[in-house]
């Protein structure tokens, strides 16, 4: 009953870290970029989201309504005005800007929240669960896991049925002789890590919902969604979904036996599965 | 003319920092140390991603481990700390081969994220160990530093406190250590191994071509950088006294700083480093009061470096006047003909 337990929760923990994982999955698959700031980006949303609701009062709900294009557009404008400039064959520069921009965004949290920690307050739901019989769950996970599931569902009907997810891979596959069919690499990047932020803002809200959040967490989501991206295989969104479950189970049964060992056996799942799958369990690109 | 004065410079200046726990009052000294603290280890990230194209964000896995390691070899084995420092280095490299296997997996920016993963690894498996500490970390016993080699030798020499002396010889060796690791790259650099390192980074396949084994040569690196960074760590936890995994795993103290401290210098230059540590100390200096609002600027002028200059200060100076003290261009030969003047 209690190992039913862990996997179940383990799993819809999975859910979150999925959530986290494919907007960087997303912008890697499109433009090779691997942003080091995407945790300190879902911290921020989590901020923006509890802006937004403590001006209007509204329900958080809501308030990611108003913040998810708010996030879109700083996507958008970060990409045109920062990252565009610095992609290319170096790998050094994109990587130490995302990472200089990770602690801009850190210490510009630290200084304008300070470091108390918050959580956004989604009334009863938090609460509430449904008895399947076997196990009890919580509203929110299920909720959460369902989000993760609809978000990579939209994303591959995104790239695999519009005219954007053929741009998309298009410019994935070859930016140059995409650009001599009238595709603009540099709007395809700029809305590639727009749509990246939107899902990042849908990250968190569960983030926040379910949790206290504080300035300082962002590069710790960063590693959970990496592993959930590596395990998963590159440029594969539901191979994301997959390995953001196998943290979220290995997390939940390392919780089980010592609460200590919660991040730690994520970690080591991680470890294992690229000593004995190097290119995660679904690998679609090659590099 | 600056060819023949600039070595001489160099001498003076050294031969001034090594007299200065003679002449200066102990603070400064102790400043000065933690500056050649950051010094050398940007040295070693410098080496890491500025020559063999690995940025690793997992460099404080080393300096951790290397802490630890001395402190493991004073507390539970009752050696001297100076051998515990030693250590402490045969420790981080050691760590490094495991470290390397696996982090070597992942191509290009993916390295980046995977040593700060293994980084996070050894800080909560350190945390784990009971016997020094867990999670609260754990202090130097009392009069460890009194009892340190050499140091009674100081005290009489200087005429100066035990606690003085003991800061006296930590600062020599980490001053010596980064003397040693500025002397070690520019040979290494300008060596067989250091050339095909280079041509690495600009052109792997052209490399390859060649005979440069580009997975040899960067592993080689990695281990070497590795036991420095664990030397160095070691060395300055004997100062800091006490230990806990998140100090000694910060991500912040032990990388971030020194990534900015390299890139703002100068990454790929051999005395970038040196020209980043004392524009970050300047700012640390007029940035004290303002807590957060440091870290801050120190981000965005990594940026804009990297936006609009990309070989730092040190390169922006070498580009507009031609001077570089420190060439590690090979000269091609000379051709006998005497060629066309344009």
């Amino acid at each position: 009953m209690m190992l039913i337990d862990t996997l179940a929760q383990g799993m819809l923990l999975g859910g979150l870290y999925a959530l986290f994982a494919a907007g960087l999955s997303l912008v890697f698959g499109i433009m090779r970029l691997v942003n080091l700031a995407h945790g300190d980006l879902i911290i921020l949303a989590a901020y923006l989201i509890l802006t937004v609701a403590t001006v209007t009062g509204l329900h958080p709900f809501v308030a990611v309504l108003i913040a998810a294009p708010l996030m879109f557009g700083f996507g958008w404008l970060l990409q045109t005005h920062l990252l565009n400039r610095v992609l290319g064959n170096d790998i050094l520069p994109p990587l130490l800007v995302t990472f200089g921009l990770s602690v801009v965004i850190q210490n510009g949290l630290l200084s304008t929240f300070t470091a108390d920690s918050q959580k956004l307050t989604a009334g009863s739901i938090e609460a509430a669960s449904v008895d399947l019989g076997v196990v009890t769950l919580g509203v929110m996970p299920v909720l959460t896991f369902g989000s993760a599931v609809l978000v990579i569902f939209l994303l591959n009907q995104l790239f695999y049925r519009t005219a954007l997810g053929r741009a998309f891979r298009a410019t994935s596959d070859d930016a140059v002789t995409a650009q001599l069919m009238g595709i603009r690499p540099q709007r395809v990047f700029a809305m590639a890590t727009g749509i990246a932020m939107v899902v990042a803002t849908i990250a968190a809200l569960y983030l926040g919902t379910r949790a206290n959040f504080d300035p300082s967490i962002g590069p710790a989501r960063l590693l959970y969604a990496f592993e959930a991206v590596i395990i998963g295989g590159l440029g594969s969104l539901w191979g994301t979904l997959a390995g953001g479950i196998v943290i979220g189970l290995a997390q939940a049964i390392g919780a089980s036996i010592n609460p200590e060992w919660q991040i730690l056996s994520g970690h080591i799942a991680f470890v294992l599965v690229l000593l004995i799958r190097p290119r995660g369990l679904f690998p679609r690109a090659n590099d | 003319m600056s060819r023949s004065l600039s070595p001489l410079i160099a001498l003076f200046a050294l031969a001034v920092l090594y007299a200065l726990p003679a002449i200066a009052p102990r603070a400064m000294v102790q400043d000065l140390f933690g500056i050649l603290t950051l010094l050398v280890l940007a040295m070693n990230w410098n080496l890491l991603a500025g020559f063999a194209g690995l940025v690793s964000v997992g460099q404080q896995a080393f300096v951790g481990i290397g802490a630890y390691a001395m402190f493991a070899a004073i507390i539970l084995m009752g050696l001297d700390p100076l051998v515990g420092v030693v250590i402490g280095g045969i420790a981080a490299a050691v760590f490094a081969v495991p470290m390397a296997f696996f982090a070597f997996r992942l191509n290009g920016a993916y390295f980046a994220i995977g040593t700060w993963v293994v980084a996070d690894i050894a800080r909560l498996a350190i945390s784990q160990w009971k016997a020094l500490g867990g999670g609260t970390g754990t202090s130097l016993p009392k009069g460890t530093a009194k009892e340190m080699a050499f140091v009674d030798g100081i005290k009489e020499m200087l005429d100066v406190s035990t606690a003085a002396a003991a800061d006296a010889l930590t600062y020599w060796l980490m001053l010596s250590l980064a003397v040693a690791m500025l002397v070690a790259s520019y040979i290494f650099l300008r060596s067989r191994m250091g050339l095909g390192l280079q041509a690495i980074r600009d052109n792997e396949n052209a490399a390859r071509s060649v005979g440069v084994d580009p997975l040899k040569l960067k592993a080689a690196v990695f281990l070497l950088t590795a036991f420095a960074t664990g030397l160095c760590g070691a060395l300055a936890f004997i100062q800091i006294t006490r230990v806990t995994p998140d100090a000694a795993f910060s991500v912040i103290d032990w990388t971030a700083f020194v990534i900015f401290i390299t890139v703002i210098g100068g990454i790929g230059t051999l005395p970038g480093p040196i020209v980043g540590v004392v524009v970050f100390y300047a700012l640390q200096r007029a940035l004290a009061d303002y807590g957060t609002i440091y870290l801050i600027v120190l981000g965005c002028l990594g940026i804009a470096v990297m936006l609009f200059a990309r070989r730092g200060l040190w390169g922006l100076f070498t580009d507009r006047t031609g001077i570089d003290p420190l060439p590690l261009r090979h000269r091609p030969p000379r051709v006998a003909k005497p060629s066309h003047s344009a």
